[in-house]
């Protein structure tokens, strides 16, 4: 029994999907939103690894290091976005957040 | 054997644990488990033979990222149970629309074919002679610097954004003034007073 290409492709489909799925169950809490955003980086990732592992081209490992980092950078900002709003609001209700709205 | 035997274990790991971050009631316990997906994520890029960003992956997102979500949520006095009171009313959708996304997914998979003239701009070196970082390292210093640059770029605008928006100054909170201090002489910090004898200081 071999493990191929689709395993990983099906692995990181279903985290992928689970990832959805959490946002679609979470949408209240933004923590939860921004963690399955991660889980979704983290499934793309597993995709680009596993391409450059089968495919012996190293560009993949390349990428998914910068979505790594973006992933990083998004992390923080949006945390930082959370601790000022709930500063201002007291509560991380996406449905509250609509201040722009005038 | 080993390898499958391996692949299964983290990859039932990883979504077993994907599957508690999003339906954990506590969201330090999703913190938590959403931890235990990176490392099972790590296992699997071992496997795959991406050793560093195995690495990288445990050291930034389990010693980083996930350590900053872990301070926000116990930082933050949320109710987080208000949070999830409409849970059951989004899972019928959830459920569909993840399921949808699923089927599309696994139908491409399984349509996937790599074009016959296809060939790799940097090729893997055997790792008998190169191993994964050093053979990282000399494809992002060389063919990729800018895109490394650009990252770095990434980081810095987004350290420097996220200290600007959490850092406030409380007015009210008294604080030491270096240059206060370091500027005093003897002749502002003590005043010399002649006192009568018997009649005090007045």
């Amino acid at each position: 029994m071999t493990i191929g290409l689709s395993h990983y492709l099906t692995l990181a489909a279903v985290l992928f999907t689970i990832g959805v799925f959490g946002i679609f169950l979470n949408r209240k809490n933004v923590i939860v939103i921004l963690m399955s955003i991660e889980r979704l980086l983290l499934a793309v990732n597993v995709n680009l690894v596993a391409f450059s592992s089968f495919q012996g081209d190293l560009v993949g490992q390349i990428f998914t290091l910068i979505v790594l980092t973006v992933a990083a950078a998004e992390a923080a900002i949006g945390l930082a976005i959370v601790v000022v709003y709930f500063r201002n609001r007291g509560t991380i209700d996406v449905a509250d957040i609509d201040h722009l709205k005038g | 054997m080993l390898v499958a035997l391996f692949f299964y274990l983290f990859a039932t790991v990883l979504i077993a644990s994907s599957v508690m971050v999003v339906s954990a009631k506590n969201p330090v316990h999703a913190v938590l488990f959403l931890i235990l997906a990176f490392f099972n994520a790590a296992g699997l890029f071992v496997l795959l033979g991406a050793e560093f960003l195995a690495m990288i992956l445990v050291v930034v997102y389990v010693g980083a990222v996930m350590v900053l979500f872990l301070f926000v949520v116990m930082m933050l006095d949320v109710n987080f149970a208000e949070l999830r009171a409409g849970v059951l009313r989004y899972l019928p959708i959830g459920l569909i629309v993840g399921l949808i996304l699923l089927f599309e997914l696994v139908f491409v998979v399984g349509a996937w074919v790599t074009a016959p003239q296809l060939a790799s701009d940097a090729p893997t070196p055997p790792p008998s002679e190169v191993s994964n970082t050093e053979a990282l390292g000399r494809l992002l210093y060389t063919d990729y610097v800018y895109l490394f640059q650009a990252a770095g770029l990434i980081l810095l605008v987004a350290m420097i954004g996220a200290i600007i928006l959490t850092l406030h100054h409380r007015r009210d909170v008294k604080r030491q003034n270096i240059s206060d201090q370091v500027a005093r002489s003897p002749e502002t910090a003590i005043e010399v007073v002649k006192v009568e004898t018997g009649r005090g200081l007045q």
